[in-house]
């Protein structure tokens, strides 16, 4: 279910920027000069999203419920099996997490205690991507189905606001996808072959059990 | 290992659905997931359940588009708009003033555009519905979809009864009070918030009732059909 999501997210990153070449709308600026923009013209024709709005929208659209199956079938297993616990944080958690981020960007030398399975940071994040997904899925229904889902894109503050939330959670994807590859890679080759596999060896004979990742 | 086979075939699936039979420009298995998706939203969908209406001050002119079908000059004095049966017959035709006598209605509502714009808008005019009724005993009761053409035929939309029959699918000739200008579509267009722009058919010429999907100028080109809202 988690190595799932990587293709699938891709496949709707990809398919959305596509949608979101047909009218693009957001940019960083001031008054009249835009110092930022998303996507310009030099991503959107390499990558090929540029005149493909039907092609996107019949990629995202389709895709789109396989996105929702998967989340669907995560949320249960998680709460079947009690696993949530592990990445669910606690109020103690979330106070430490000011710290493991410290910590893991090499400004305090101290490092925080651990939570559990995962440290403070890690279940703060994680339960964030899962509620990002939430919130993805949300506002994506808003979209496609405004007039028969009006509650949900009252919920999101209209119409066009549920689009900016809709577009964010995408950036948010990608700026997550680029720091949990990071710091998955800087914990080490262990770590990298479990969230392969999706079971951690562990060293202690006694304790040896397959965990899912 | 399982994961290599599981990656393998997700790659597989990926090329094989690329590589599909393409119907009317996207590979066929997502042709049928927009017509799934149809399937679902039209069964949900309910002739009382309005579209959100907004207050007149949070409403502009539409923006202009496209001007597909609607290049040509046109002599708005004697348009008069053609009415057809499932086999093709003619059934009627109307000048401006006939559908100016049908019940005045109009709605202050959100214009979705397919590429992701939107705008409060002003249509008045006739419900589709009330016109509908003009014809309704002289035609079969298996129609099913409506499909309407520009007078010069280069752009038609083909849309399904129960949008068309919905109390907001207005046949409008004006906004704000005022004619709907040449480019927003005078001196007649469709206008309802359950479709995208796309088949919001300007200047209509000619209406046919059918009794299957007719022709569609964006699902041709790859969009979806049903595209509802």
């Amino acid at each position: 279910m988690h190595w799932v999501n990587f293709p699938l997210l891709v496949i709707m990153l990809w398919s959305g920027f596509r949608i979101y070449w047909a009218e693009q709308e957001w940019a960083f600026g001031i008054l009249e000069w835009e110092w930022f923009q998303f996507f310009p013209d030099w991503i959107n024709e390499p990558l090929g999203f540029d005149r493909k709005l039907a092609r996107g929208l019949a990629f995202h659209l389709s895709f789109a419920w396989l996105f929702v199956l998967n989340g669907l079938a995560y949320t249960a297993y998680t709460a079947w099996t009690g696993e949530w616990r592990k990445v669910v944080p606690s109020m103690r958690a979330l106070k430490r997490v000011p710290a493991t981020v410290l910590h893991d960007l090499g400004l305090r030398r101290e490092a925080p205690a651990k939570a559990g399975y995962y440290n403070a940071a890690q279940q703060t994040s994680y339960t964030g991507i899962i509620m990002l997904g939430a919130v993805a899925t949300a506002t994506g229904f808003a979209l496609f189905k405004p007039t028969q889902l009006s509650v949900l894109v009252t919920m999101f503050g209209g119409y066009s606001s549920a689009r900016l939330i809709h577009f964010t959670a995408s950036i948010v994807f990608i700026l997550f996808f680029v720091v949990h590859i990071v710091q998955v890679a800087r914990s080490g080759r262990h770590t990298f072959m479990a969230m392969v596999s999706g079971y951690e060896l562990l060293t202690d004979e006694r304790d040896r059990e397959s965990t899912v990742v | 290992m399982t994961g290599g086979v599981a990656a393998l075939a997700g790659v597989a699936g990926w090329r094989s659905l690329q590589g599909a039979d393409p119907d009317f420009r996207i590979p066929g298995p997502l042709r049928a997931v927009h017509e799934t998706n149809e399937a679902i939203w039209s069964t949900l969908m309910r002739d009382d359940h309005l579209a959100t209406e907004y207050p007149i001050s949070e409403a502009s002119v539409l923006r202009v588009n496209g001007l597909h079908g609607i290049r040509d000059d046109i002599d708005l004095d004697t348009w008069e708009i053609t009415v057809l049966g499932p086999d093709g017959e003619q059934l009627g035709t109307h000048a401006l003033d006939d559908i100016k006598a049908l019940p005045w209605h109009e709605m202050t509502i959100e214009h979705k555009c397919i590429e992701g714009w939107s705008q409060v808008t002003n249509w008045q005019g006739a419900r589709f519905s009330d016109f509908f009724a003009l014809y309704q005993d002289r035609l079969p009761d298996d129609i099913t979809h409506v499909f309407l053409q520009t007078p010069d035929g280069e752009y038609y939309v083909s849309v399904d009864m129960a949008t068309m029959r919905h109390p907001q699918t207005l046949l409008a000739y004006d906004n704000f009070g005022e004619a709907i200008s040449d480019r927003n579509g005078a001196p007649l267009r469709l206008a309802t918030p359950l479709k995208y722009g796309i088949k919001q058919i300007k200047r209509i010429g000619s209406i046919q009732f059918r009794r299957d999907q007719g022709a569609d100028y964006w699902g041709e080109r790859g969009y979806d059909w049903y595209a509802g809202l």
